[in-house]
């Protein structure tokens, strides 16, 4: 459907369940799909009205946050009404001496860090492209240098509320960071793209915000080295928390970031150095690309470039590197961690990314990871497998049934066609 | 129900025969009897058939036999379990999985091990210390329980507020689904694409199917392990001091706290010498670069005196370590010493509630008469109080029972969770209403029904009131099917 197909009864019901609706722009498209109408609800209230007027007219629904990257992943293959969640953009409640904070999912990232920063702490989650919602942050599943030390939103996430694909607002997890009681729905939200409930605030554990911190980077000539590296930095006691690499070429640097006291932090650059050897340096900025991806995130259309995720175990990075090699592509990411991203230049045949993509695939898979196709020209998406192998896809898609069974929330977005 | 149920049992049995060897299939009333209850002693059920697997293949034929047949089965690894998650069903069969207990990798470079479900806790650690590394989560049993056990009720133990739960260390597993199909969640690499059911399957206590291996998180042994006991007149100044230590922007690897009963308990029974005349003790543990401990080590020892420490005693050698811990570890099984019977309790409030929970516990304790000893993770605000009682005397197993309750509900009015580390299981299933919506449960069984449409897995555990599957949600008319079956009850 689209917005001369949205019947009359249906349009009227997605007015009514909320003040704030118009008909999509250009600006609104997902991925090149128009939506119909685009509802701004103003608190989870609205977002639930909205969706039982979406049950009951059979639209369907994808969820946006700012919309950094709505192009990512694959385009849906209806988008009826695009939920846009920007107006619940509030910091709901900072409790700092319990270490935790809430926020509604059309918060950002940014104005949560700068709440929480005031009484000296963090939400340990990078913001890898500026102007991350946090519910976009955990519908994509984003994370950056810091995973290594504090992990990804799955670590971070105690609580949720969420509206299902029938309206049904559902509560999950709490305030509390120790929280054994039923199931982890929380945990099933992150990544979900959408695709199986619109999560409207969350609830998170906060870390300190160190003293000091310190970053030692070494060039290195070739995957072996930096495998030497990371691997030094990851055995070692100086409890790195970030091991970046950045590679092109065949040729790179690894960047090791340390945080805490600032005598500790001091003399466990030190230490490393004395490991690391005479070309190691040292220097309280970040890399030039910080927590960034290796693409320009602002490119549209044909002017993206191919983007990939690969994981794969620590002991795999210097094989993955090799293949990256081979391939022209440019790669940024975690070595401590086994997540690294690469891109494609936009230029590149589709043939090209296809035998590149297999390459990767075929390198991380024997390294017991993945690669992913995280964004991509159309003609790239519509010509290569984005998401590779799934195991246990058939109890994915039961629990989407379950969910969602009528597939109204961002169709054709996930794994296997959900 | 029950012919048919009977007549599965004995389809079941005879796959049983077939699958394993004779010592893994137990039917002898006495010996059923061995695995009628879990930690939890006070519920019992006799299970009608037990069977010992030894490979996951044998696991797997045994699920879907029951599968086939609509038997129940329920899964148990060392039986430690405190919320009777593994207490098993009359009509159904219980799983062990005790001889699943390899260790199939140690993986140095990628910090990975790959164990069997009945691998104890402990021996991972064993396993992985030589090459400088450990398994974070340890509970206080650990050195009897299983991965399995921890991977379902998503363990945790003194060094989770630093380290994180079980959830946070296992990365992958295979997994047998309750229809007796094996696979894969997640996996030895980060962020495996599509839904986090691997996430989903932690902390969900047996009723999504039975994990058989798990793929786990190794941790850097730290370089520097400092142990602190630091002795309080009062749990408000210990609890201060624990507020302030966390306000600093100080992560010990734990602060563990114990009351004056908890300490007299632990003095009873393991003489671990903790400070004369304190009304609360805190166990601190700093680890990590041995520069970065030195500097906290003097933070915190400041904060401590600031906040009426009258003694703070560094552990210097191993031994020392080991005592002061072997008195916070052995404090449930001490409090025997002092009392008859005791309930565990476990509840969570929001760190920054304690001081006014332990003074709402202390009135509970003093208005009802039933003595309360709290041994707790203070740092995360993890409550264990024990409530103590002598079943000999008329109506006290009753009146610990309703403090008990009491407890959770100041738990749960203070924003805090009705069970930290032990799980719903039987014990607690009536108490999610009082933490939960009726939309928020049903959300909650949407994942059961995917998992486990026929309700076999480990039935009548965590949900009150199971919804049946291809029932729709969030609409409640008149008694609900398996209620007027007799099968579970509404609170
Ligand atoms: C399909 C896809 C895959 C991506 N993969 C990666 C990746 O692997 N690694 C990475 O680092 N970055 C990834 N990104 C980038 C990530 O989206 C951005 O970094 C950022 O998090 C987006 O923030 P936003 O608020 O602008 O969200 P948006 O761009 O508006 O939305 C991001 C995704 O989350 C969903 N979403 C947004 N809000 C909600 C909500 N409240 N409830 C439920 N779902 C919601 C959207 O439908 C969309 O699928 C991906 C993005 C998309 C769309
Ligand atoms: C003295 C003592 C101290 C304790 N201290 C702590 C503590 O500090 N922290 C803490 O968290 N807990 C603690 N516990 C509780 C208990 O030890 C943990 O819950 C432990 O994880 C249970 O492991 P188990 O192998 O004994 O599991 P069991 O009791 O056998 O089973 C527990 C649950 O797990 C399910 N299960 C078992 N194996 C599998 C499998 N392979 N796949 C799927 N489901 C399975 C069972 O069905 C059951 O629901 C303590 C218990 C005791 C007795």
């Amino acid at each position: 459907m689209t917005t001369d197909t949205i019947e009359a009864a249906a349009r009227e019901a997605v007015t009514s369940a909320c003040a704030d609706v118009r008909d999509a722009e250009q600006t609104d498209d997902v991925d090149g799909v128009r939506p119909g109408l685009v509802a701004r609800p103003a608190d989870t209230g609205q977002v639930s009205e909205v969706m039982k007027a979406c049950a009951a007219h059979d639209l369907t629904v994808v969820p946006r946050g700012r919309g950094t990257k709505l192009s990512w992943g694959l385009a849906p293959t209806s988008a009826d009404v695009l939920l846009d969640l920007s107006a619940l953009d509030q910091v709901l409640d900072h409790a700092a001496g319990d270490l935790i904070v809430a926020a509604q999912a059309g918060a950002l990232l940014h104005d949560v860090q700068q709440v929480v920063g005031e009484a000296g702490q963090r939400l340990a989650l990078d913001e890898t492209v500026p102007g991350s919602t946090i519910g976009g942050v955990l519908g994509a599943n984003t994370s950056g240098p810091r995973r290594t030390a504090t992990g990804t939103a799955r670590d971070l996430l105690i609580g949720i509320t969420m509206v299902r694909a029938d309206g049904v607002v559902a509560k999950a997890g709490g305030r509390v960071v120790k929280n054994v009681a039923g199931y982890d729905i929380g945990k099933l939200m992150i990544g979900s793209r959408g695709t199986l409930g619109v999560i409207t605030d969350a609830t998170f554990r906060l870390h300190p915000v160190p003293a000091a911190h310190r970053w030692v980077s070494v060039p290195v000539a070739d995957p072996a080295r930096a495998l030497t590296v990371a691997q030094a930095a990851v055995h070692s006691q100086v409890v790195p928390t970030a091991i970046e690499v950045e590679w092109a070429d065949g040729t790179g640097t690894l960047h090791v970031l340390l945080e805490g006291h600032v005598d500790g932090v001091a003399g466990r650059a030190e230490a490393l150095r004395s490991l690391l050897g005479a070309e190691a340096t040292e220097s309280e900025d970040a890399p030039a690309d910080g927590a960034t991806y290796p693409w320009d995130v602002t490119a549209t259309a044909d002017r993206r470039s191919t983007a990939l995720k690969l994981t794969f175990v620590l002991s795999g990075l210097a094989d993955v590197l090799a293949a990256a090699a081979d391939t022209g592509a440019t790669l940024r990411g975690s070595a401590g961690s086994g997540v690294v991203y690469a891109a494609l230049d936009p230029d590149t045949a589709v043939g090209d990314v296809s035998i590149a993509l297999e390459r990767l695939r075929n390198a991380c898979t024997a390294q017991g990871g993945t690669t992913v196709v995280v964004d991509a020209p159309a003609a790239v998406k519509s010509a290569v497998d984005a998401w590779g192998p799934i195991p246990a896809l058939d109890l994915m898609r039961r629990v989407k049934d379950q969910f969602d069974p009528d597939y109204r929330l961002a169709p054709g977005r996930f794994v296997g066609g959900i | 129900m029950a012919s048919d149920s009977s007549a599965g049992i004995s389809n079941v049995t005879d796959v049983a025969r077939r699958l394993l060897p004779e010592a893994g299939v137990i039917t002898d009333r006495a010996r059923l009897r061995t695995y009628e209850c879990d930690g939890l002693a006070h519920y019992r059920v006799t299970p009608a058939l037990v069977v010992i697997p030894e490979d996951a293949a044998q696991l797997a034929g045994l699920v879907k036999a029951c599968a086939e047949h609509a038997v129940p089965f329920v899964a148990r690894g060392s039986g430690t379990g405190l919320s009777g998650g593994a207490l098993p069903h009359a009509e159904g069969i219980l799983i062990v999985t005790s001889r699943m207990r390899a260790i199939r990798e140690v993986r140095r470079d990628d910090q990975r091990a790959v164990v069997e479900p009945g691998v104890i806790n402990l021996d991972v650690t064993r396993a992985a210390t030589p090459y400088g590394y450990y398994y974070a989560p340890d509970p206080s049993s650990q050195q009897i329980c299983s991965i399995g056990g921890n991977v379902a009720e998503n363990s945790g133990g003194a060094h989770c507020l630093k380290y994180g739960f079980t959830t946070n260390h296992v990365i992958g597993a295979d997994f047998v689904t309750p229809d007796g199909d094996t696979v894969t969640l997640g996996g030895a690499a980060p962020d495996s694409p599509g839904y986090d059911l691997l996430g989903a399957v932690v902390g969900s206590e047996g009723t999504l199917g039975i994990v058989t291996s798990a793929t786990v998180r190794l941790v850097r042994l730290p370089e520097e392990v400092r142990t602190i006991l630091v002795g309080f007149k009062t749990t408000d100044q210990a609890g201060a001091a624990t507020s302030a230590i966390i306000s600093a922007g100080i992560v010990p690897a734990a602060i563990e706290m114990m009351d004056a009963l908890a300490i007299e308990a632990a003095e009873a029974a393991v003489h671990c010498n903790y400070p004369d005349g304190a009304g609360a003790v805190l166990v601190i543990e700093l680890d990590g670069a041995a520069i970065e401990v030195e500097q906290e080590y003097a933070e915190v020892e400041r904060l401590c005196n600031d906040n009426g420490a009258f003694e703070q005693r560094l552990a210097t050698d191993p031994a020392e370590r080991q005592l002061i811990w072997k008195g916070r570890k052995s404090a449930f099984a001490a409090v025997g010493r002092i009392s008859p019977d005791y309930i565990v309790q476990d509840g969570v409030i929001p760190r920054t509630a304690l001081p006014e929970v332990l003074k709402a516990i202390a009135d509970l304790s003093a208005s009802s008469g039933v003595r309360v000893a709290n041994v707790f993770h203070a740092g995360d605000g993890n409550l264990h109080p024990l409530v103590l009682f002598d079943d000999e005397v008329e109506g006290a197993g009753d009146a610990a029972e309703t403090v008990s309750g009491a407890i959770l509900d100041l738990c749960i009015e203070h924003g805090g969770s009705i069970t930290g580390e032990h799980g719903v299981g039987m014990d607690k299933a009536k108490y999610m209403p009082r933490m939960y919506t009726d939309e928020d449960l049903d959300t909650m069984q949407l994942v059961r029904c995917a998992f486990d449409p026929q309700n076999i897995s480990n039935p009548g555990k965590v949900f009150p009131t199971p919804r049946l599957c291809g029932e729709v949600p969030g609409r409640h008319k008149g008694a609900h099917p398996l209620q007027e079956a007799g099968v579970a009850e509404v609170f």
